[in-house]
């Protein structure tokens, strides 16, 4: 009896899940024929078998509403409001019923006669939803679509062993790899190898759930809350077909639930204010989903009045939140993200819908708990997005191993923002009162010493270690020091023994390929231990250079050797970053050095007339926003100021002029003049440039034109009149008349010494081809 | 029908742990410390693509610590809550049946003993001291101050 019992729990607790969206829909279309046929067969189902059961309650309860609506169905009786609430009305008790049942309680005691009467014709409206139990209710529903039921242990532990058994086959690989093994052995490695990682990605699936089980509730609990405050909201939900792992859906389903309360309660507002500032009489309320990479991202955005983020600052002065100093030097992101601060609420007067005193700030924490953050955007009456981010799952992290002195250590690659060498040319290490601070590209980061966190030995010097910039989930960043940097993981994460994790600094264990174990950072604990203050850092940073950036004359500059060994300043604004290149990447071509960085070909400065040797170099890329070009130096000095009286050049050049910057002599690069020299010539021509591509080849058509065309081409075949610049053909085909004439090989390999074909998906090739070619006119 | 106990030394000192409670009898080799965590905790350890949390009985009973730096060491593995301890010992001796519940003992134990103690069990060879495993893994007198 139990178990059947037990069935007709979970069969009511999936029908209700899924009637959720439904009741809604039926209250806005009341003739929709087959939101009406589900309702129906709902009340039906629990009907037929109460009296199995024997709870005549609940018999009589749905026996009602199944009478209303089957005149409904059969035209008796036209569905009116009255009519769809008090059917609501029911389907909530019977809800809490079904919930009492499931729990073993007794069965709660009532009268349920108010709200069969009301379903009478002609009744008054007097059944009130419950709006709040049916939530609860609805919260601890967690059963899967309707498949087959399985327990979530058995699932737990299904996953649990499959993460043991990557384990257990990494350890395997780790010790065929010491021993001599034979060929056939490998290769039934191999394929068990393959398998288990099917596996795994199988059983990774069987925890993920539609998000859907989580936005199913919301139309019903938005159209609750509106009618409550006299509001009408449309709620518009996109992406519940996004899979995300079952226990993050239970995570977020509180901060989610917080967010739409406080947009329909704080944000939409009445239907006479939306009048009276132009908006349509319904608030509009969005909820999307989509993956983005190992994220999820959901955005819950509403047209309603949005966020005053000069009067949040003004409450946040009040209630001592910051000083007025800081809060003067808060950027508009910086003003709105107060929101997350503990103790802040712009609403006028608690309500019951929200603004109980939990605020954001706890959504905040409890996303943050799952390695999420949580942003907002907004514009005063125009709407407000949240957005929150979460990671996929929970059990597999890609991580960074470290190490100090022999000991390794992982970092979750989520919070890693950069890595640079603590001797690296854009960054200075000093000492405040025994406090590190970190200069990275002019930004102030407090730097931490891992070694003198966990209380270990480094045999490394302060210079040669590597700095980790970290941004733990809504914290500022920070700079962690290591002795060495190793690899990059994907790491099995099982939570750490209570002793271990009580340190604060662990976010859990895992094994590394060699076998042994490995903790895993708590970015945030780093931090926390470490003494860095996460949250007013940002805020002090940009005080701190405030002052520095608007005082009179200050120029930050970079101060750095020349190739020819020169003392040269650059205006930091206009470099965008260091990069390394093998000497082979600089050519001449088309009459200039040009340095190809990546996928693209810079023009390349400072190293004009002047001998490369060794096999690296390095160069600027400064960017003028529009054009980029590099500029080859030999090493950077230092960050610096112009603070001295420039002496200019009496020519344009390359110098504008000399200063003392450090008390010595400096030329000041002009990268006016650079970007002038450089890309001047190289943008783009009044006439645009023709080029001809075989017609009938549709590799050349589909693959190489739109590539042809970004270079900045007009693309014609073989018939048009036009004269062509340049033709692009394949090896040993015939080319008409044209200025210059690539030709493509399928093979990687050049034919020949003589052969002087491009590989035909060598892009860097082909574009500096088109580049010289086009100069050529 | 009798409890099944697992006798073991502990600081020279014969006592005897639930063998209901112990999974296995391990030697440990590696040990990777755990920096920051309560002294009674002596590392992490792999078994069996297991992360072990090495627990220090000595330490954890304030008394003193044990030399983890020869190699080899003996351990008996619990489970509790889920994670997975090692827990060191001098040596593992023996499986005996306890031939009585464990009663009281109202002599004055050591400090670290008394708050791991469950009492004595008779035993074939003798009364021996029951360790509560739970306790050790709790940590001595530097885990609470710490």
């Amino acid at each position: 009896m139990d178990d059947l019992i037990a069935d007709f729990v979970a069969e009511c607790r999936d029908m209700l899940e899924a009637l959720g969206g439904e009741i809604v829909a039926w209250e806005a279309q009341p003739d929709d024929r087959a939101r009406l046929d589900n309702i129906f067969r709902f009340v039906h189902t629990v009907k037929g078998n109460c009296g199995f059961f024997d709870f005549p309650r609940l018999e009589a309860l749905s026996h009602a509403a199944e009478d209303a609506l089957a005149d409904v169905r059969a035209g008796r009786r036209q569905p009116d409001a009255a009519l769809v609430s008090a059917v609501l009305a029911i389907i909530d008790r019977i809800a809490e019923m079904i919930a009492a049942i499931e729990a073993g309680e007794e069965m709660p005691a009532g009268d349920d006669s108010a709200l069969i009467d009301a379903l009478a014709p002609g009744a008054e409206g007097h059944a009130t939803p419950l709006a709040a139990t049916v939530a609860d209710g609805q919260g601890k529903a967690t059963s899967a679509p309707r498949t087959i039921r399985l327990s979530v242990e058995l699932l737990d532990r299904v996953m649990s062993t499959v993460s043991d058994m990557v384990l257990a086959r990494n350890e395997l690989a780790r010790r065929l790899r010491e021993s001599e093994t034979e060929v056939i052995v490998d290769g039934a490695f191999e394929r068990l190898s393959a398998i288990i990682a099917e596996m795994r990605d199988a059983i990774t699936r069987t925890r993920m759930q539609r998000i859907e089980n989580l936005f199913v509730a919301l139309p019903r609990m938005v159209r609750d809350l509106s009618g409550e405050l006299g509001k009408q909201v449309l709620v518009d939900i996109e992406g519940g077909d996004v899979e995300l792992d079952r226990e993050m859906i239970e995570m977020i389903r509180d901060p989610l639930t917080h967010i739409i309360r406080n947009a329909v309660d704080h944000g939409i507002e009445l239907p006479a204010e939306r009048l009276k500032a132009g908006k349509r009489e319904i608030g509009l309320l969005c909820v999307s989903a989509r993956q983005s990479g190992n994220q999820i991202l959901i955005d819950i955005q509403d047209d309603g009045r949005g966020i005053d983020g000069k009067k949040l600052v003004e409450k946040a002065i009040a209630n001592g939140v910051i000083d007025k100093a800081a809060a003067a030097q808060l950027s508009p992101r910086e003003q709105l993200a107060l929101i997350f601060e503990a103790g802040l609420s712009t609403a006028k007067a608690v309500t019951a819908i929200s603004g109980r005193g939990v605020g954001m700030d706890v959504v905040r924490s409890n996303v943050e708990r799952i390695g999420g953050i949580v942003e907002v955007d907004s514009r005063p009456g125009e709407g407000t997005r949240m957005t929150l981010r979460v990671p996929l799952t929970l059990t597999i992290i890609p991580a960074l191993t470290v190490s100090i002195g022999n000991q390794h250590f992982a970092i979750p690659r989520s919070a890693i923002e950069e890595i640079v060498r603590a001797n690296g040319e854009s960054v200075t290490l000093e000492r405040l009162g025994g406090a590190g601070v970190a200069t990275i590209r002019g930004r102030r980061v407090p730097e931490v010493s891992l070694a003198e966190i966990l209380g270990l030995e480094s045999h490394v010097g302060d210079a040669d270690r590597r700095l980790i910039v970290l941004r733990p989930a809504g914290g500022d960043v920070y700079a962690l020091s290591v002795d060495r940097i190793h690899d990059h993981e994907e790491l099995v994460v099982k939570p750490a023994a209570p002793a271990v994790m009580a340190t604060g600094l662990y976010a859990g264990t895992t094994l590394a390929d060699d076998g042994s174990p490995i903790l895993l950072f708590d970015p945030a604990g780093l931090a926390e231990v470490g003494g860095v203050k996460l949250e007013i850092q940002e805020r002090a940073a940009r005080i701190a250079e405030g002052p520095a950036n608007s005082g009179p004359r200050v120029v930050p500059v970079l101060l750095f050797h020349g190739l020819d060994g020169a003392r040269r300043a650059l205006r930091l604004a206009v470099v965008d970053r260091i990069e390394e290149v093998p000497l082979s990447a600089v050519r001449t071509t088309a009459g200039q050095l040009r340095v190809q960085v990546g996928d693209a070909i810079l023009p390349l400065a400072g190293a004009d007339g002047i001998e490369l040797s060794g096999d690296k170099l390095r160069v600027f890329r400064l960017s003028d926003g529009v054009h980029e070009i590099g500029y080859a130096f030999r090493e950077v000095v230092d960050f610096a100021t112009i603070d001295n009286d420039v002496i200019h050049a009496e020519r344009p050049g390359e110098v504008s002029g000399v200063s003392l910057i450090n008390g010595e002599p400096a030329e000041l690069i002009d990268a006016h003049w650079l970007f002038a020299n450089h890309v001047g010539s190289s943008a783009q021509p009044a006439q645009p440039l023709v080029c001809r591509l075989p017609a009938d080849d549709p590799w050349m058509q589909n693959m190489l034109r739109p590539i042809v065309e970004a270079a900045g081409y007009v693309v014609v075949g073989e018939d048009s009149e036009t004269p062509a610049d340049l033709v692009i053909a394949s090896q040993g085909d015939a080319v008409g008349e044209a200025a210059s004439a690539i030709f493509l090989r399928s093979e990687p390999e050049p034919a020949g010494k003589k052969d002087e074909s491009i590989y035909r998906y060598d892009r860097a090739g082909l574009l500096m081809a088109l580049k010289s070619a086009g100069r050529g006119k | 029908m009798n409890e099944l106990l697992l006798v073991v030394t502990i600081a020279g000192e014969r006592v005897a742990l639930p063998a209901a409670a112990v999974e296995s009898v391990v030697e440990l080799d590696t040990l990777i410390p755990v920096p920051r965590a309560a002294p009674h905790v002596a590392g992490l350890s792999a078994l069996r693509s297991r992360v072990l949390t090495v627990i220090d009985c000595r330490r954890s009973l304030d008394l003193g610590v044990t030399d983890c730096s020869d190699g080899i060491r003996e351990a008996a593995v619990v489970e509790l809550d889920g994670h997975h301890y090692a827990l060191i010992v001098d040596q593992v001796e023996d499986v005996l049946e306890a031939q009585s519940a464990p009663a009281p003992l109202r002599a004055a134990m050591g400090a670290g003993w008394e708050r791991a103690s469950l009492g004595m069990v008779e035993t074939e060879t003798g009364p021996l001291l029951l360790v509560d495993v739970a306790a050790i893994l709790a940590g001595g007198a530097e885990a609470k101050a710490a």
